[in-house]
C-alpha cells in the first residue's frame, strides 16, 4: 500500500533556525531518506516553504478567491511529505516513528482497483 | 420452533462463531462478507439441523457452507459495489488442528493502537467476544445505531488504512499484548465504574471482561501477564456480591460480608496466580494484591506488610502516583498512620485534581486524632470529587468529626 506522511509541526523554530541547525536536521532526513531506500520504500517527498508564501485558491459559486496565506491558520503547519510504499500500517507507522518529525500524519493512498 | 431445533444451532454459534469468523475473516480477507457469510451458513443450520439432524462435525459444516455462502455473494456481486480494500492477511503458518485459531490475529486486529479505544473495546466484544451489536450497545448504554455506527467505522480504518490482520512478531509483541490486555481491563473497569447501568449490566459486563480474558489464555497459555490479568478480574470479580449493600450503596472492602464471596472463584484466581510464576508484570502483581485481600478470612487477617511491598513492586514497574496512593494506604495499615502520611508527601505534583489524595489524608490524620487537619482535608477532597456516590460517603465521615464536640457539650 502507499501511504503519505505529512509532516505537521511549528514553522518557528525552523524559520528561525541557523545554518548548523538546518545542517543538522537535513542530515537527519538524509538518512530517513537512506532508511527508505533501503526498504524500496521511498516513493517521493519535498520540502514545502513556509506556508508565509502560501495563496490560497476558493471557489464559490462560479466566483474565485485569492487569499495570501495556507488553507488553516493555525499554528502547525505542513512543512512538508514523504510518499512511501508499506505492507500495512504498521510498517508505514514504523517509518512515521524514524521520521524526524515531531508530528507525522499517517494517511492511505486510496489506489484504484482494476 | 421448538427449542431443541434452536439448540443445536444455538450451542454451535457459542462455541464456533468467533473462531470460525477469525478463520473465514483470513480467507476472505473482508471482515464484512465473512461475517455475512457466516451469518448466511447459520441461518441455513438453524433450518436444516432439525430437517436432516446434526452433522457429526458442526465447526466443519459451518465452515464448508459459509466459504459456499461467500463465493455466491461474490459470484451475484453483492459485495463489489461497497467493497472496502481487501485487509493486509500474512499468510502466517494457521494452528495444525482441524480448523485453525485465528482468534488471536482478530484480537490483535480489533486491539490496534491506531484504533480509537471505544472503537477497539466494541470490535473487540463483537469479532472476539461473539457478542452481538445489541448486546454490546445495552451493555454500555448507548442505542444499538450508535454503537453499529461505531462498529462500521472502526471496520473500514481497519480497511482503509490497513490495519494488518496478523499476530505481531518480535520486538512488537509485547507492548501490543499490553495493548490487548489494556483493552480487556478497560472493558472490566468498565464495569466497575459508578456510572449507572445497574447491577445486572454490570456484571454480565464484567463476565465478559473475564471471558476475553479465558479466550486470551487458551490462545497465549505461557504468558504470566495474560495469566495475570485474568487472576486479577476472578478475583475482583469474586466479591460483586459483597460490594453494594441493600440500597446499592458502595460497601468497602474491611465492611464486606465475606461469606457473600465467591469462594470458587477465588480458588481459580489463586491457581492462575500460582501457576504462572515468572516474571511478575503489571497485571499479576496486582492480581497478587488482590489473592492477599481475598485469602484473608477476616478483614483483620489481611497482611498488610506483603501488600505494601506488593505495592512497591508494582509502582517501581509502573512509576503511578495512584499506585504510591494505594501504597500509603497499605503501608498505614502495617505500621501506622504516620507512615502512611509521610508517604503521600510529595504527591501533590503528579496528583493535583485527584480527590483520593485529600481524602485519603483526611482518613490518617483523622487516625492520628489531628481532626482540624482532617476537615480541611475533606474539605479538599470535596471539591474536587466527581461522583456522588463517593461525595456522600466523604460528606458521611465528615459529618462524624463535626459531630464530635457538639456530643462534647
Amino acid at each position: 500500500m502507499k501511504y503519505m506522511l505529512l509532516l505537521w509541526g511549528d514553522e518557528k523554530p525552523w524559520a528561525e533556525a541557523g545554518p548548523e541547525e538546518r545542517e543538522r536536521l537535513y542530515a537527519e532526513h538524509g538518512r530517513f531518506n537512506e532508511l527508505l531506500a533501503s526498504r524500496d520504500a521511498a516513493r517521493g517527498g519535498e520540502e514545502l516553504a513556509l506556508s508565509s508564501s502560501a495563496t490560497t485558491v476558493r471557489k464559490r459559486d462560479g466566483e474565485t478567491l485569492l487569499t495570501d496565506g495556507p488553507f488553516a491558520e493555525t499554528v502547525e503547519q505542513l512543512g512538508g511529505f514523504y510518499l512511501v510504499e508499506a505492507k500495512d500500517l504498521d510498517e508505514a507507522l514504523e517509518f512515521a516513528k524514524a521520521c524526524p518529525s515531531d508530528v507525522v500524519e499517517v494517511r492511505p493512498v486510496v489506489e484504484y482497483q482494476g | 420452533m421448538t427449542p431443541a431445533r434452536m439448540g443445536g444451532a444455538e450451542r454451535a454459534y457459542q462455541e464456533h462463531w468467533a473462531r470460525l469468523l477469525a478463520l473465514l475473516t483470513a480467507e476472505l480477507r473482508d471482515l464484512d462478507l465473512a461475517e455475512e457469510s457466516l451469518q448466511d451458513a447459520f441461518a441455513v443450520a438453524v433450518d436444516r439441523w432439525d430437517r436432516d439432524g446434526e452433522p457429526r462435525n458442526p465447526a466443519a459444516w459451518l465452515l464448508v457452507t459459509a466459504r459456499r455462502k461467500a463465493v455466491d455473494r461474490l459470484r451475484r456481486g453483492a459485495v463489489a459495489a461497497r467493497r472496502l480494500p481487501l485487509l493486509v492477511v500474512d499468510d502466517g503458518p494457521s494452528s495444525g488442528s482441524d480448523i485453525p485459531d485465528d482468534r488471536l490475529r482478530m484480537a490483535f486486529t480489533c486491539c490496534h493502537p491506531a484504533l480509537a479505544m471505544p472503537g477497539r473495546v466494541a470490535l473487540t466484544l463483537r469479532y472476539v467476544g461473539g457478542l452481538t451489536t445489541r448486546q454490546i450497545a445495552r451493555l454500555f448504554l448507548v442505542t444499538e445505531t450508535t454503537m453499529a455506527a461505531r462498529i462500521t467505522r472502526a471496520k473500514k480504518k481497519i480497511a482503509q488504512a490497513g490495519i494488518p490482520y496478523r499476530v505481531p512478531s518480535g520486538a512488537e509483541l509485547p507492548a501490543r499484548l499490553d495493548g490487548v490486555l489494556a483493552v480487556i481491563y478497560l472493558i472490566f473497569t468498565e464495569a466497575y465504574a459508578p456510572a449507572g447501568g445497574g447491577r445486572l449490566v454490570r456484571d454480565e459486563l464484567a463476565a465478559e471482561a473475564i471471558g476475553l480474558g479465558h479466550t486470551l489464555r487458551e490462545l497465549i497459555p505461557g504468558d504470566p501477564e495474560v495469566a495475570g490479568l485474568l487472576a486479577l478480574m476472578t478475583l475482583h470479580h469474586a466479591r460483586r456480591d459483597a460490594r453494594t449493600g441493600p440500597r446499592g450503596e458502595l460497601v468497602r472492602l474491611p465492611d464486606q460480608d465475606r461469606s457473600l464471596w465467591h469462594h470458587d472463584e477465588i480458588e481459580t484466581g489463586l491457581g492462575l496466580i500460582h501457576k504462572s510464576g515468572a516474571r511478575p508484570g503489571p497485571y499479576l502483581t496486582q492480581a497478587a494484591i488482590a489473592a492477599e485481600h481475598a485469602s484473608a478470612v477476616r478483614a483483620e487477617d489481611t497482611d498488610w506488610r506483603s501488600i505494601t511491598l506488593l505495592y512497591g513492586e508494582l509502582e517501581r514497574l509502573t512509576g503511578s502516583a495512584v499506585v504510591r496512593l494505594n501504597r500509603a494506604v497499605a503501608l498505614a495499615e502495617a505500621e501506622g498512620p504516620a507512615a502512611g502520611l509521610a508517604l503521600l508527601d510529595d504527591l501533590d505534583a503528579a496528583l493535583p485534581y485527584h480527590h483520593l489524595l485529600p481524602a485519603t489524608r483526611a482518613e490518617l490524620l483523622r487516625r492520628l486524632g489531628r481532626a482540624e487537619d482532617a476537615l480541611t482535608q475533606y474539605g479538599r477532597a470535596l471539591a474536587l470529587v466527581g461522583n456522588d456516590a463517593e461525595r456522600a460517603f466523604l460528606l458521611s465521615r465528615r459529618d462524624e468529626l463535626l459531630e464530635v464536640p457538639r456530643t462534647g457539650k
